[in-house]
This record gives C-alpha cells, sequence and structure tokens, in this order.
C-alpha cells in the first residue's frame, strides 16, 4: 500500500492542521505517516503545500512529480499550481471559494478565475468543485474549510483509512469546545460530494 | 512482548524528545526558522520533566550559557538556526579547544532553498572548520536517535556535537519510535582547573589535541549505526542526511541499483567504512544538498590510498550546491550518472500544458499588522526626503513586498542600525531610517544603537515593539513580563534601555495612530544625530479583534489609495472596494481614506 496525498491552499486556511490530522489517521490505521510542509515565512498569506505519504517503508518525506494519489486544493488557483504532482487519472478535489492575493488588488497581478477553473476542468476529468468556505460558514465556522475539505476527502474510494477514523482523527487533534462545529463540517464535506 | 509507543512527531519536536530521553539538563537557543520548535517543545515541557529552558538574547550567549552547564558537567543542549552559527561562532571556535564535561550538543538547523532564510550555508562546513562532529539526520526518527546519541558522544569525547537537521527533517512528520525516558541525570559541580582558562601556551596544546581527536572520532564513526553500507554491484553511491531518501526512491521508482552508502556522519568521515567501500566499486556518484562536505573528503581519501576510482558528485557538475534536492532532481542526476537513455518518465502528464497565468501569491504582512502602519506613515511623512529606509530580520522584512516597498536594504540580526549608520558617514544630507523589531533589538540592534550614539551617526532608528518574536512562532523575550517556560520575568524598558544608551530623542508611539506615526518621522529626521522612534502595537496574531471596517460604498470615490498604498489583505478589489472578514480593525485604511468612506462596525454587523 502506498498513498501520497497534496494538499494546497494559502498560508492561514488550516492546511498544516489538515495533513497532521490525515497522518494521525492513517497512523491510528497502521501505517508508517510522512508530512512535509515549510512553515514560517510562506505562512503569511503566501503559497503553502503540504505532502502526506502513507504506506509501508517509507523513505523521503517529498512526494515527486506525478505521483500524488489525491490533490487536496483548499484554493484554487493554489491547486493549479500544484497540478504536476497528480499523478495520471489522480483525484482532485478543489475549493473554489478564491482567496485575491493583494498582489491582484493593487494592480500587480491577475486572478483569472474562469481560465484557471477551465484549465482544471481540462487537465483533470472529473474533478470536485465544492465552495468549502461557504459550506463551512454554514456549519457555523468559515475557518473550518478545512474540515470540510477533510469530509469531502473521506468519500474517496482507496484510502488508507475508514471514513469514521479520519472523523475521529479531527476530533482528536481540535480542541474541545470545537469538536461538534468540526464534526458538522466535517458532515458536510462528505455531503457536498454527493452533489458535485 | 510490549509495543513500542509511537508518536507522530514534527522533526524539532523528535529532537526535543531525543534531548528528554538524554537527560537533558539545561536548554538554551534563538529562535530562527526551521529550528524553533526544538526549544519551544523543550520549554514547554520543562517542568514537566525537571530541566532549565531559556530563550537566550541571542546564539552566542546561548552557547556560553549552555557551555557554562557543560562545564559543571550538565547535558546542555542549544538550538538555533544556520545564520545563529554565525554569531555563536567566536565561543564555539575555541570551546572546541577547551571542551566539555557534561554532553553539549549544538541543534543548528540548515534550510536549503533557502525557504525562510538569508543565505544557504552549510553547518556541516561550519563543523569542519571548528574540528567538531557532526550528525546529519535524515528522518524525524533518526534525529531523535541521533540526538541521544550526541550526548554520549560528546561526553565520550568531552567535546562539543553538533546535529545538521535541515528543513526537511526539521518540518517533517513521522510516526517515531520512542526511547526510555532516564532514571539518572549527570551529578553536576565545577571543579577548578587551569584548563578551562584558555591562554596562548594552552590554546596551543589544545590545538594539538583537537588534530588528534579526530581520527578518534572517524574511527567511531565508522561503527557507528547512522553508517551503513549496501553492497550491490560496481557502481556506488555515497549519499548523506535527507539525500539519501531521494536516492532510495529514485533507484525504486527507476528499477535501478547500486551500492549504497549512507553517510549520517558527514564529518570527519568515517574512513573506514568508506574506504571498505570504495575498495567494492569502480565508480561512485556523491548525492548531498549544499556543500561537497562529503564529496571532498572522500575524494581526498581515494586519492592518499591511490584508489582509481572514478568520481562523480559537485565538482563535475552533476549535483547542484544551490537550493534543496527532491526525487525528481535526483533522479535525473542518477540518469545522468548511470548513463542511462529511456529514463521512465514519471507520469507527470499534467505539467503545464496551457496553464494560465496565476496571480502572484507571495507572503505578506498580515491585514492589521502594526508595522504596516508605521511603514506607510514614515514614507508618506518623508516622501519629500528620498531617504534611505535599512531593514532587519523578522515579519517586518516583509515590508520590501509592494504595494508598500519600504525597504532598502535587508542583510543580517541587527545590520539595520549599522548599515544606515555606514551610509550615513559617506552621503551626508540624505536621510537614513532603520526598522527592526523589539527582538532583534534585544539580539544584537542594541550594539548598533550604542556604536551610533558614540560615534554621533545621524540616523533615525524605528523600534517596532509588537511585544514578541512574531515570524519564528511568538516567541518571549526581554521586552515582555513572561520568559520561556511562562513564568514571570523582569521586563526590560526599551524606552529606558534607548535612553541609557544616550539617546536625546526618542518619541514612543501608537502604530495604528498614523498622525502620531507621521510626526515622529519628520521629528526624528531633521534630529541632528542618532534618534529612535519606539512604535508600538501587540502582534496582530495574538490580540482578538473587537471590532472590524467596512467601506461605505455611497462615499467611496473609488480612488483605490487604500487598496494600492496599504497591500493589507483585507482590502479587495472587487467591482468596488471591499473589506473582508480578515480585518482586525486597525483603523489604519479610514486614516487613509481622504473621502472619509471608511467606518468601523462590530465584528457581527457588516
Amino acid at each position: 500500500m502506498k498513498f501520497d496525498l497534496v494538499i494546497t491552499g494559502v498560508g492561514g486556511q488550516g492546511t498544516v492542521l489538515a495533513s497532521r490530522i490525515v497522518a494521525r489517521a492513517a497512523m491510528d490505521a497502521g501505517w508508517q505517516v510522512r508530512t512535509s510542509e515549510t512553515i514560517g515565512m510562506a505562512q503569511r498569506e503566501g503559497c503553502v503545500v503540504s505532502h502526506v505519504r502513507v504506506g509501508e517503508n517509507l523513505a523521503g518525506a517529498l512526494i515527486p512529480d506525478g505521483r500524488a494519489d489525491v490533490l487536496l486544493g483548499f484554493e484554487l488557483a493554489e491547486a493549479a499550481r500544484a497540478l504536476a504532482k497528480l499523478k495520471a487519472g489522480g483525484k482532485a478535489i478543489v475549493n473554489e471559494d478564491v482567496i485575491v492575493p493583494t498582489s491582484v488588488s493593487a494592480g500587480l497581478s491577475r486572478y483569472r478565475v474562469q481560465d484557471i477553473r477551465e484549465y482544471l476542468e481540462k487537465e483533470l476529468p472529473g474533478v470536485c468543485f465544492l465552495r468549502a468556505s461557504e459550506v463551512a460558514r454554514e456549519a457555523g465556522n468559515s475557518k473550518t474549510a478545512n474540515v470540510v475539505m477533510l469530509g469531502a476527502l473521506s468519500t474517496l474510494p482507496g484510502l488508507p483509512f475508514s471514513p469514521e477514523g479520519l472523523l475521529e482523527a479531527v476530533l482528536k487533534t481540535v480542541p474541545s469546545q470545537f469538536r461538534e462545529i468540526n464534526r458538522k463540517a466535517f458532515e458536510m464535506g462528505r455531503r457536498a460530494m454527493g452533489v458535485c | 512482548m510490549a509495543v513500542a509507543e509511537k508518536m507522530l512527531l514534527m522533526g524539532n519536536e523528535a529532537i526535543a524528545r531525543g534531548a528528554v530521553e538524554a537527560g537533558v539538563q539545561v536548554v538554551t537557543g534563538y529562535p530562527g526558522t526551521p529550528s524553533s520548535e526544538v526549544l519551544g517543545t523543550l520549554a514547554h515541557f520543562a517542568k514537566e520533566y525537571g530541566y532549565y529552558a531559556e530563550w537566550s538574547v541571542n546564539e552566542k550567549v546561548a552557547l556560553e550559557v549552555a557551555a557554562g552547564a557543560a562545564y559543571a558537567g550538565a547535558r546542555a543542549l542549544v538550538t538555533m538556526k544556520q545564520v545563529g552559527l554565525n554569531v555563536a561562532a567566536d565561543p564555539l571556535m575555541t570551546l572546541a579547544y577547551i571542551g566539555v564535561k557534561g554532553g553539549l550538543v549544538l541543534v543548528v538547523a540548515d534550510d536549503p532553498g533557502p525557504h525562510s532564510s538569508q543565505n544557504e550555508q552549510d553547518t556541516r562546513k561550519f563543523a569542519q572548520f571548528a574540528k567538531l562532529p557532526v550528525l546529519d539526520p535524515s528522518t524525524p526518527q533518526e534525529a531523535k536517535d541521533m540526538t541521544v546519541a550526541a550526548f554520549e558522544l560528546s561526553e565520550q569525547l568531552g567535546l562539543p556535537v553538533i546535529l545538521r537537521p535541515t528543513t526537511r527533517t526539521c518540518h517533517v512528520c513521522q510516526d517515531v519510535i520512542l526511547g526510555p525516558l532516564p532514571l539518572t541525570r549527570n551529578e553536576c559541580r565545577f571543579d577548578k582547573n587551569p584548563g578551562w582558562v584558555i591562554l596562548p601556551g594552552l590554546a596551543y596544546k589544545k590545538h594539538i589535541w583537537l588534530n588528534q581527536k579526530q581520527k578518534e572520532i572517524s574511527r567511531l564513526f565508522s561503527r557507528m549505526p547512522f553508517n551503513r553500507a549496501e553492497i550491490k554491484g560496481k557502481t556506488g553511491i555515497i549519499t548523506s542526511g535527507v539525500s539519501y531518501n531521494y536516492v532510495v526512491e529514485a533507484l525504486e521508482m527507476q528499477g535501478w541499483e547500486a551500492s549504497l552508502l549512507k553517510i549520517g556522519t558527514p564529518y570527519p568521515l568515517p574512513e573506514d567504512l568508506v574506504l571498505e567501500f570504495l575498495s567494492r566499486v569502480e565508480r561512485v556518484l556523491v548525492v548531498e544538498e549544499q556543500e561537497p562536505v562529503v564529496e571532498d573528503q572522500v575524494i581526498h581519501l581515494a586519492w592518499r590510498h591511490s584508489l582509481p576510482v572514478g568520481m562523480a558528485g559537485k565538482h563535475n557538475g552533476l549535483v547542484p550546491r544551490e537550493g534543496e534536492l527532491d526525487v525528481d532532481k535526483v533522479t535525473a542526476i542518477l540518469h545522468k550518472f548511470f548513463g542511462f537513455v529511456g529514463m521512465k518518465q514519471a507520469a507527470a502528464s499534467n505539467t503545464a500544458r496551457h496553464a494560465p497565468d496565476l496571480p502572484l501569491r507571495t507572503p505578506v504582512l498580515c491585514a492589521g499588522c502594526p508595522h504596516r502602519a508605521v511603514f506607510y506613515g514614515f514614507k508618506e511623512a518623508l516622501k519629500d526626503y528620498d531617504p534611505v529606509f535599512t531593514g532587519d530580520i523578522g515579519c517586518y522584512t516583509l515590508g520590501v513586498i509592494p504595494p508598500l516597498n519600504a525597504l532598502d536594504t535587508c542583510l543580517c540580526m541587527g545590520a539595520s542600525v549599522t548599515i544606515a549608520s555606514g551610509l550615513s558617514r559617506v552621503e551626508q544630507g540624505r536621510k537614513y531610517v532603520a526598522f527592526l523589531g523589539d527582538s532583534t533589538f534585544f539580539h544584537t540592534g542594541v550594539a548598533g544603537l550604542i556604536n551610533a550614539v558614540y560615534n554621533r551617526a545621524d540616523i533615525t532608528l524605528v523600534i517596532l515593539d509588537n511585544g514578541t518574536t512574531a515570524m519564528t512562532g511568538h516567541q518571549p523575550h526581554p521586552g515582555i513580563e513572561r520568559n520561556a517556560t511562562g513564568d514571570p520575568a523582569r521586563r526590560i524598558d526599551i524606552a529606558g534601555l534607548v535612553k541609557g544608551c544616550g539617546v536625546d530623542y526618542i518619541r514612543e508611539v501608537d502604530a495604528y495612530n498614523l498622525q502620531e506615526v507621521m510626526q515622529a518621522a519628520r521629528e526624528a529626521v531633521e534630529h541632528k544625530g542618532p534618534s529612535v522612534v519606539i512604535a508600538r502595537r501587540e502582534c496582530i496574531a495574538l490580540v482578538k479583534p473587537r471590532t472590524r471596517y467596512r467601506v461605505n460604498t455611497g462615499a467611496c470615490i473609488e480612488c483605490l489609495l487604500c487598496v494600492e498604498n496599504l497591500g493589507c489583505p483585507a482590502l479587495c478589489r472587487e467591482e468596488k472596494v471591499v473589506i473582508s472578514e480578515k480585518c482586525t480593525g486597525c483603523g489604519v485604511c479610514a486614516q487613509v481614506c481622504p473621502a472619509g468612506a471608511i467606518e468601523e462596525v462590530s465584528r457581527h454587523e457588516v
């Protein structure tokens, strides 16, 4: 068994926490795990890429290009930026609620939402778009968009853990006062996959 | 049989766990990415496990405090990032001559890439320069095991030992198998002895001793489990640190075979083991990040023993010295080394085919960051002066990012004030404003300020006092009333310290009050001689916002002054200018707005 997951997003979206949760679920299911990301300067609204590797006899933590089984894009443009990591036929779930960087507001670059969406649809037949930030707001807190995405992830086949195992890892990781809202976010993420 | 306990640990947490398993007694350090979580974790558990932990004011101080403890026989750990070792170089170089009684381990984290650093210097090279043993972990598990071994080794040799993880060990998480906790700790008593007092005569003798030690360490290393060889044919690969993982995976992915020597102790080279390996192969490739530390020693060894082995690596341009390696890069290197045609292509069919332009997303100062307001205020107040703004190391380095464009220089910790001083000597009549943070001021900035006062440099220093060491994860420092372990501490008053340095012009301003900032800016640069402005506001990541702002679209004249000048992530230009829920209520954009169209509202009312 070997399972490689790439999570991409913007600093502050909770990608690092999400990668820890996935690693924890996989570890609890008896697998070896590795996660890697660069934390520090990049976390200030910059691009964040988390690598999560699950399996036996693992070596390094960085996923080579074209080897990821699943791409979890917490942000539309960041999903496009990390596309090279996904293997041919790999699955992608993308949050289509965009985060416009200050460079765009200041007129220094452009965010062509439609072009990027079309590009992803063309390159990834079967890509799932969902409005994770909006779903999280409905769940009661926009900060739970990362757990909405994990709920969505849990519906995919071939994962190294069960949906229940992933939810349990979520609940074990978040502070106790946020457990219920995260449970709701996870369930809503699962349901959102039914319609995408 | 009991199953060994496993925990999901980040490399830095694994190193901290290793220190606890080794019975560490004193822990010191200065924050720096990617090293900071080692001491952060150890400080958190200091009371539970009963050892002393401190954030020191800089790396030199940290190393000396740890060395003092080790003189008395304690096991001590000191942590820093690679450039921090430059600050601690003075004590380190002589400590190698003096030696230690208790185990002293330096954790010095390297950052090939670099991801969060001003250079890519290689600590293994530094260890070689200081003639000290260095361990190079490839995984968090190995980092923990090496930490335990480093303490043993340090006491066995009577020398400090360096553990050099890189970003891809420090910030990698792994299911780590834990070891037992210690039953006893070292007894501590400082024994008076002339050997602790370095004088030229002793230095000469100790230099001979240190040189002789190198052979002893090399022999010891040849028997260490962190170095191991696997012979599979006449083509050999020698690899060190995280590169080992990439080599293993690249070989496996391509289905290639080679004899493999993994080096966990890059200096001194485990010569016996390497000689044995070289005798079994016809040609060898050395794969390591950064400098050719292992490669140079292997070439040297082969030449000394007249071994007819072909050598490849950095010297023939196969392996880059810059940036970090990964499986893809190593696959390409191996491909050239093996001379294979028809390399199995990774199924990277998705790469960059008709990819649309993606928006530029650089890291920026947070919404409501007090530094933004100060940079904007100084730029606005001094726009008729053509001033030079010298920068420093911290979150505020991001002041250079457009649209703020507020910094003209950045070199190293504390250099804002000294670079400004130097500039002021040769291009007089221009205004020089240096910006640094509170923690950086205590680290090395204060020495530069004393120098500026003593030598009457005509500069302005702005101390961005946000009450924390923000960029590295909010560590405490002498300017706040709390220490590393959360206990009350004596706060050093920055304004009092500046006054004590002999500065005549000192203004303390609220970073969010643009008028106050701009007035202080104008006064300070007009003051003859050194002047200091202390801009205060707690780091926005540490406060809970009470209000937020919104744009009254009816009143907005769409001049775009706010979005185009402040670069605040909460300010968005959609069809109209809007303020997102990232707003923390600092109110700086409302002060900038010429139409008075930005108004304060409660957090729930949008």
